[in-house]
């Protein structure tokens, strides 16, 4: 091993925190950031204390249960990965970023580039009576900080997880986003983040801290894209905390670069009486990871954690799911479908917890794969830990292909079996895409699955 | 417009048809009878091509060609329709998806233009009056939930959609209720042309006062143990199908299994 690999082998390895060493480009970008982007104390504290926990955890390795089908080495070894910087953001157009909008959001589009908030892309005439602003920025404003520090870090936890300790070390930007007390958001909330670039290879980091107050409703949708199509690594977190009988729908669309590395956590904190819907859509990226966990924290919670994957030739998706009932009378529901095709590797490892005392819990949970190809493979590990008596809870998961009776059927009228198998893979997907309330997404689903159907015949 | 001859046919190595002749001319209802286990619904499934099914020996004539060199789909875009014992459910494809798809493969493969979503709604809205199926039933996904009498209705549905010259109606009453055996049945009837020809394969007398054969055939351990008129089916239905197996094991020299 040359000299230099040694060096940043040893920091990540051995956990030596040695500040000066070159190679660690998140170590420089730190400090940088301690320098160029001072805050108030708690968040220099929270910053450090993050980093800190980064260079003793580093990036998971397989050698850590939970990361065991998924490999981030390449991430972790490569040092041609850079944060991002501002300057980027000028270099942006709205025009070039038009065909990400979906329309029924237009009016309240939120875009962070490489995880900053650009206020000159987005546009929020459309967000009336909710709160947006730069997270990083929010912290010193006089009305919102005390709420940022109040619920900042508090549910993505960053003691145990080096991805969600790097996202939290380097936090200068982000977004903000308060959903007041009985507030009733008509237009969904679009919130783009635009990674990647031609030239160079960046790592973003972005953050976003959601509060819906008491009785409030919202509908967010997030979608990951890129303009450049090359090499970057995002390493996301999104936190969301819902009071008392608030309300949210949660699409995540992830349509990252096809080379792209893509972590991200989702924490959801729920309330009393809260419903909290969730469907993520895992399309791109060369390696996607979501940890997504949902904790209820209190009575008569409901809760909806659905997913799809899409894993093409090359491609690594994991989910990584996390249901916590702590209280009595919660629920939760939660079907994952996969669709896997050439090499394609997934991993979904779903724990539902029962906590003591939880009562009356009714948890649901599916997670149904597709195998198109006899190269793909998939890991599922569905898990329920009850610690209460009184519940009803079930979960199951399957592995599958094509159904031959299926596919006779729609052959004996008239349907030639290559497009028979792409019905039915669409007739799969469709469980989760058409819950998706809001068209254009629908719509734009459905046209990727029927595309990435179509490749796959030509292939 | 089928002929078949001297047909052969097993299922995991188990032979079910064992010398099937049967001939069908246009504007011709067949009834195939017979118990359960005699090869009825083997022959529907072999005419449809289901790949479980083996063709070991004989042939299947269809409007001049060999039947068994084409695939189900190309069978169906020729015009061959199979109604299923058990129709299949596909969640997340909606039955006027599906059904747009299969028609317009169907014009295709003759030639002509296809239809685009909203020409085969006004379509399809017609072709539903046949089997009394309400407009809710086009959105949702094929046959989900869908009761037994309403799968069954949605076979025949499919049935007005596509046309066919040959209708293979594999136990379509089973599971039906009189009312809904009814409505299918007067389906089945209204499709009826001079040009078309349709098997009606079933266990019961019953479907065949709604459906008047021209013909009977009774199967009884994979050949046809008799054959006749309409009537045929009425002395089945007093005399039961013992007779039928007694007579068809002695007319063949065979021994009887069971």
């Amino acid at each position: 091993m040359p000299a230099k690999k040694m060096a940043r082998w040893l920091v990540i390895k051995k956990m030596v925190s040695d500040l000066a060493t070159p190679e660690n480009n998140y170590q420089a970008a730190f400090r940088a950031l301690q320098q160029t982007k001072p805050s108030a104390p708690w968040v220099e504290l929270v910053r450090e204390s993050a980093m800190d926990r980064f260079q003793s955890l580093g990036f998971p390795s397989v050698t850590n249960e939970e990361w065991k089908y998924t490999n981030l080495a390449p991430l972790a070894k490569d040092a041609s990965f850079r944060p991002a910087t501002e300057e980027r953001l000028s270099a942006i157009t709205k025009d070039a970023i038009s065909s990400f909008v979906y329309p029924e959001t237009g009016t309240s589009h939120l875009v962070l580039v490489n995880g900053f908030l650009s206020p000159e892309l987005s546009t929020i005439t459309g967000i009336e009576g909710a709160v947006a602003l730069d997270l990083f920025a929010a912290v010193s404003d006089g009305k919102y900080g005390r709420l940022v520090r109040e619920y900042l870090a508090r549910n993505a936890c960053y003691k145990n997880n080096g991805l969600r300790a790097l996202n939290t070390a380097l936090l200068q930007s982000g977004l903000f986003l308060l959903i007041p007390r009985n507030t009733n958001l008509q237009t969904p909330i679009q919130i783009t983040y635009l990674s990647g670039s031609p030239d160079s290879t960046d790592a973003s980091f972005p953050r976003v801290l959601v509060l819906a107050e008491e009785n409030s409703s919202a509908t967010i949708v997030e979608s990951y894209v890129t303009i450049a199509g090359n090499r970057y690594f995002t390493d996301a977190v999104m936190e969301l905390v819902l009071k008392e009988g608030a309300r949210l729908k949660h699409y995540r669309v992830q349509r990252e670069s096809s080379k792209a590395f893509h972590v991200a956590s989702t924490s959801a904190e729920l309330g009393r009486g809260s419903s909290y819907d969730a469907t993520s859509i895992n399309l791109g990226a060369f390696l996607a990871r979501h940890d997504i966990s949902v904790v209820m924290e209190d009575e008569g919670a409901e809760c909806w954690v659905d997913g799809l994957y899409l894993v093409g030739a090359d491609q690594h998706s994991d989910t990584h799911s996390v249901i916590d009932h702590k209280k009595p009378h919660c629920t939760s529901h939660q079907l994952y479908k996969g669709i896997l095709d050439g090499n394609g590797r997934a991993v979904f490892n779903g724990k539902i917890f029962v906590r003591e005392g939880a009562q009356k819990t009714d948890a649901m949970q599916t997670n149904k794969n597709l195998l198109l190809s006899s190269q793909a493979r998939v890991d599922t590990k569905p898990q329920l830990e009850i610690f209460a008596d009184d519940v009803k809870c079930a979960h199951g998961a399957a592995v599958g292909q094509i159904d031959e009776e299926e596919l006779f059927y729609l052959q004996a009228r008239g349907i030639n079996p290559d497009l028979a198998r792409n019905l039915l893979t669409y007739g799969f997907a469709e469980e989760v895409i058409g819950k998706i309330t809001i068209d254009s997404i629908r719509s734009q689903l459905d046209a990727t699955v029927l595309h990435q159907l179509h490749a796959q015949i030509e292939a | 417009m089928l002929e078949i001859r001297n047909l052969h046919a097993t299922v995991d190595g188990n032979e079910i048809l064992k010398g099937i002749d049967l001939t069908i001319n246009k504007g011709e209802i067949h009834a195939i009878m017979g118990p359960n286990g005699s090869g009825k619904s083997t022959l529907a499934k072999v005419l449809a091509g289901h790949p479980q099914y083996e063709v070991t020996g004989g042939e299947v004539i269809y409007e001049g060609r060999n039947l068994l060199e084409l695939s189900p789909d190309e069978r169906a875009r020729e015009g061959i329709f199979m109604a299923f014992q058990y129709p299949i459910e596909v969640p997340g494809v909606s039955n006027a998806q599906f059904l747009r798809l299969a028609y317009n493969e169907k014009r295709k493969h003759l030639g002509e233009e296809e239809l685009d979503p909203l020409e085969f709604k006004d379509f399809l809205k017609e072709r539903a009056k046949v089997v009394e199926m309400d407009a809710s039933f086009m959105s949702r996904s094929v046959n989900e939930g869908f009761s037994g009498g309403e799968k069954k209705r949605n076979e025949i549905l499919q049935m007005a959609v596509l046309e066919p010259k040959l209708a293979v109606l594999d136990e379509t009453d089973s599971g039906l209720d009189i009312d809904a055996l009814r409505v299918v049945a007067g389906g089945v009837n209204q499709l009826r042309t001079p040009e078309n020809a349709i098997i009606v394969v079933t266990h019961y007398q019953r479907l065949l006062n709604y459906i008047v054969p021209d013909y009977v055939h009774v199967l009884a351990h994979g050949r046809i143990a008799r054959e006749g008129g309409k009537e045929l089916a009425l002395e089945l239905e007093e005399k039961g199908y013992d007779w039928i197996k007694t007579s068809a094991g002695q007319e063949n020299g065979a021994v009887a299994r069971n």
